[in-house]
């Protein structure tokens, strides 16, 4: 009834947010870290699921694990052993991927100082109530996080980086998961309100791997992504669970390194946050009585027209080569240093020819 | 009733009690799909899907805007509109098509991405709106097609003459990149999909399941866009969109070794329906082998028979039209079964080429290309395309043409040579090819060293060099059909012939990997530990020899004695 509709929409409305983005990296190149990709394609698969859409998720994937010729099972990547669960799916967008993966499009993409011709896809078009999910993994260490093998992004610029988006307003509330080495680094250095963060292990600490698959030969997926995606499975749109619960995923007899978590950031109290608020999608539904008259095109006007040949062997013997470049006429330059020699010889005297010849 | 506006504008799909525009009107755009199963000789089998969408409609017109889309997508026509494109050819490849083995293909694509586009002549910066029509598409196909740049964009002077209709030739409109890198997967099928009009939904579309795609030896997805006559009379032009994919699954990793293919066991997937928008939906069999059932099998069994003239040759097809209702029959849903019983012998093609690197080292080598040439007495002329980037510097006096071992001296060559880190090398030559024969092109080049900063994250793996492009006309066997536009197979109809005795073609050689000299990426921290190391141990010990001296020290007493000495300075007497 009305009551408790109303009820509903105003718990709906409560956390101030209007809509839903998410930035999923994967940092990691080579068949053998199989599992970062992996990482990221279950959380992408969960936040699809749970609402939010292709439009305000922005993929970045290194390397292509499903079409690598390593893979016995092409367009697929497993996360659970024995083939059970396909990640990558039949409908996924990945926005960058193999080398557009790079430190400096990953901050372009958060700041949103990126080139005016980069399409709308590619672009973090979130405004200030939005709410974003920030899931980054690969190989990381004390302070930084590694990209590609060949570059890595350190704490101190990342804190940066959100401090810039809190100034220009781009985020309302913002999650920050990162599931590498020593995660917790990562976060000790985040300055700006509003931001939750969450990660695999402490400081001194690996995060392992899950369990290998031996048919396709490497290890499928890492610990924690791998408890939380079995987390996440059970969250379903309307769901209340809040960040207490993801708090407690993963703990030491499962993961066997320390997950941590920051919330000192954070203006309300993690019990009072849904999940859904990070994973699932808010849309805005605007209700109208109006109807819409619809016109037809008109007609346009036309000309006889014929096709071309494809491979016009005369046309293409006698096509003259264009000149870009101009050169001055043959025997110009010769004829400018005798005149230079003739006119030095007359103001001088022939007689120092003799120091010549 | 209560409407909902999302962000998209489409207001007219929700909107059932305005007035519907009168059926009585012919709608300017139509759509129509078929699928081609060519059985190859080795077991293989080559199932070719095209789509096609034709649309009367001016997107260059400056004064109106199109802005009523129907099956034609928008995205697509918003591109052509914004960058004043006259025709666009994008194609997406994963391996490399074996023409001896397969014959010639429907749609010929090189491994990699291909882009190929003619911007219309009122366009007065093209560079700049291909940079920027690079960008775009690299959004809608999620591909990387940002790293087309000025160092890999080429204008051919004399290839890839426009495919539609048109008069202008100029090639200062014209621009041709491949990526030879890109991969292609299910992120790339996903957004071509979602571009035709029933989407992968109803029609032949269900079948695309990207499983069963990507596990074949051959995938090629494009989209081709240009202009065409819009009737037989071709008194005004229409918009073709053409999507194209072309898979060929192989007898032992998709078929388990068993001479038995059925579109279930091709796309895990049987065809249910047409597609309702579609005014043609059909599936054509290649019988041209199996005129009395003695090679394979094939069931159900049509009675339709359709003969077209396809790359020079007269073939027969075996029709599944999915519009009617009988071809699903009882159990409603269409399984097309091959069984083969013998074995065949394939006729060779007449045009194939192959290419190689040849030397040893990192600092030199040589790029074989030979294009083989196999009429028995025709002779004909074939233009080659080199696009080779510019750290591989090609050493121009050395190109030798030979054919038959003497030198074949080719009657045009168009060569701009290329700028560091500006522009890759173009090459255009035509070439004329004896009957019968071998044509070897051969030309040297020498390895450049990158800057550090301009190697890719995984630099031992080699870089790519695109493939030749060899564009022919080809005497054909059969009389070529010119008329254009009457109604022919999609399949017969990808080139427009402009005479009967040959048609156009189109092969491409194999990409090249080539290493360049790669430096040693750990060296920065080597070079620091051994530095520190001879500074260390070499410096230090000198230091210490000059500057250290040598004192004698007592060794130190036994305990006993000690204490002696304890009790001996309290009472003041000397100590021992």
């Amino acid at each position: 009834d009305w009551k408790s509709n109303l009820l509903t929409s105003t718990q709906f409305f409560n956390s101030g947010h209007t809509n839903n983005w998410a930035v999923l990296v994967c940092t990691s190149r080579f068949w053998f870290n199989y599992r970062h990709v992996a990482n990221v394609l279950s959380v992408y698969r969960s936040v699809k699921r749970l609402g939010i859409p292709d439009s305000h998720i922005v993929l970045m994937l290194a390397d292509d694990m499903a079409c690598n010729h390593r893979n016995p099972k092409p367009a697929t990547v497993f996360s659970h052993k024995n083939m059970e669960l396909n990640v990558y799916g039949d409908d996924v967008e990945v926005d960058y991927r193999g080398y557009e993966v790079t430190v400096e499009n990953f901050l372009r993409v958060l700041t949103g100082r990126l080139p005016p011709s980069t399409p709308r896809s590619k672009r973090l078009l979130s405004d200030d109530r939005s709410n974003i999910l920030i899931y980054l993994t690969g190989h990381g260490g004390n302070g930084f996080l590694k990209f590609q093998d060949s570059e890595e992004i350190s704490n101190v610029e990342l804190a940066d980086a959100f401090e810039q988006m809190w100034q220009k307003r781009r985020y309302n509330e913002l999650l920050f998961i990162i599931d590498t080495c020593q995660g917790a680094s990562m976060y000790e250095r985040f300055y700006s309100p509003n931001i939750m963060a969450l990660a695999s292990s402490q400081v001194g600490e690996d995060s392992l791997s899950h369990q290998p698959d031996l048919a396709i030969g490497v290890h499928l997926m890492d610990r924690y992504t791998f408890y939380l995606l079995e987390f996440l499975e059970d969250i379903h749109p309307a769901s209340q669970a809040n960040m207490n619960d993801l708090f407690k995923v993963c703990p030491k007899s499962q993961c066997v390194s320390t997950p941590g978590h920051r919330t000192d950031l954070f203006l309300r109290d993690p019990r009072s946050v849904l999940i859904t608020d990070f994973f699932g999608s808010v849309r805005k539904v605007e209700i109208t009585r109006e109807a819409v008259n619809l016109t037809s095109a008109a007609e346009q006007p036309s000309e006889p027209l014929s096709y071309v040949d494809q491979l016009p062997v005369a046309e293409i013997i006698h096509q003259k080569p264009k000149q870009k470049d101009w050169h001055p006429p043959d025997g110009f330059i010769l004829g400018l240093w005798t005149l230079i020699l003739l006119v030095f010889f007359k103001t001088y005297g022939i007689k120092h020819l003799k120091h010549i010849f | 009733m209560i409407f909902l506006k999302s962000s998209i504008s489409t207001r007219w799909f929700w909107a059932p009690s305005a007035a519907p525009s009168s059926a009585a009107v012919s709608l300017p755009d139509s759509c129509e799909e078929e699928l081609l199963i060519r059985p190859l000789h080795s077991g293989d089998i080559y199932a070719s899907f095209q789509f096609r969408t034709l649309w009367d409609t001016d997107f260059l017109h400056q004064g109106k805007k199109v802005s009523h889309y129907r099956l034609f997508p928008k995205s697509l026509g918003q591109v052509l509109s914004k960058f004043s494109v006259r025709e666009l050819h994008i194609s997406f490849t994963q391996g490399y098509w074996r023409t001896m083995q397969w014959g010639q293909p429907i749609v010929p694509s090189p491994p990699g991405a291909e882009l190929w586009v003619w911007f219309h002549n009122t366009v007065a910066d093209v560079d700049g709106n291909w940079k920027e029509l690079t960008n775009v598409l690299s959004g809608i196909f999620c591909a990387s097609l940002n790293f087309i740049d000025s160092t890999n964009t080429v204008q051919p002077s004399a290839s890839f003459k426009p495919l539609g209709l048109g008069n202008a030739t100029d090639h200062r409109f014209l621009r041709y990149a491949t990526l030879p890198r890109e991969i292609v997967c299910t992120e790339n099928l996903t957004p071509w999909k979602k571009l035709l009009p029933c989407g992968s939904k109803a029609g032949l579309a269900v079948l695309m399941k990207s499983e069963k795609l990507f596990h074949s030896s051959f995938h090629s997805q494009a989209v081709h866009i240009r202009p065409v006559c819009k009737d037989w009379q071709c008194s005004s032009t229409a918009w073709e969109l053409r999507q194209t994919l072309n898979v060929v699954f192989d007898l032992y990793t998709s078929g388990q070794g068993k001479k038995e293919w059925s579109l279930f066991k091709m796309f895990s997937r049987t065809l249910t329906e047409a597609c309702p928008l579609a005014s043609s939906s059909k599936v054509y069999v290649d019988v041209t082998d199996n005129p009395e059932g003695e090679l394979f099998d094939l069931s159900p069994a049509t009675s339709v028979l359709n003969t077209a003239v396809v790359l020079g040759d007269r073939r027969t097809y075996s029709v599944y039209d999915l519009t009617q209702k009988e071809t699903f029959g009882q159990l409603r849903s269409l399984n097309l079964v091959l069984r083969w019983k013998g074995e065949s012998d394939m006729l060779r093609p007449l045009l194939h080429a192959e290419r190689y690197v040849a030397g040893f080292g990192l600092q030199t080598g040589e790029i074989h290309t030979l294009i083989y040439n196999n009429h028995p007495y025709r002779a004909f002329p074939v233009l080659l395309l080199d696009s080779v980037p510019w750290y591989l510097r090609l050493y121009i006096h050395t190109l030798t043409v030979t054919s038959k071992t003497r030198e074949n001296k080719p009657s045009y060559i168009h060569y701009q040579p290329s700028k560091d880190r500006l522009r890759p090398h173009l090459l255009e030559m035509l070439v004329q090819l004896p009957p019968h024969s071998v044509t070897e092109v051969t030309v040297q080049f020498e390895r450049a060293l990158l800057k550090w900063t301009e190697y890719t994250p995984d630099p031992n793996h080699g870089f790519y060099v695109g493939s030749s492009v060899i564009s022919a006309l080809v005497p054909s066997v059969v009389a070529m059909d010119t008329n254009n536009t009457q109604e022919r197979p999609l399949f017969s109809s990808f080139f427009p012939t402009k005479e009967e005795s040959s048609y156009f073609v189109r092969v491409y050689t194999e990409p090249l990997l080539v290493n360049l000299p790669t430096p040693d990426f750990s060296m920065p921290y080597n070079v620091i530990c051994l530095t520190c190391t001879v500074v260390a141990v070499g410096y230090g010990s000198f230091y210490n020899l000059l500057t250290r001296t040598f004192q004698v020290e007592e060794p130190s007493q036994p305990l006993a004695k000690r204490l002696a000495n304890v009790i001996r300075r309290i009472r003041g007497v000397p100590l021992l």
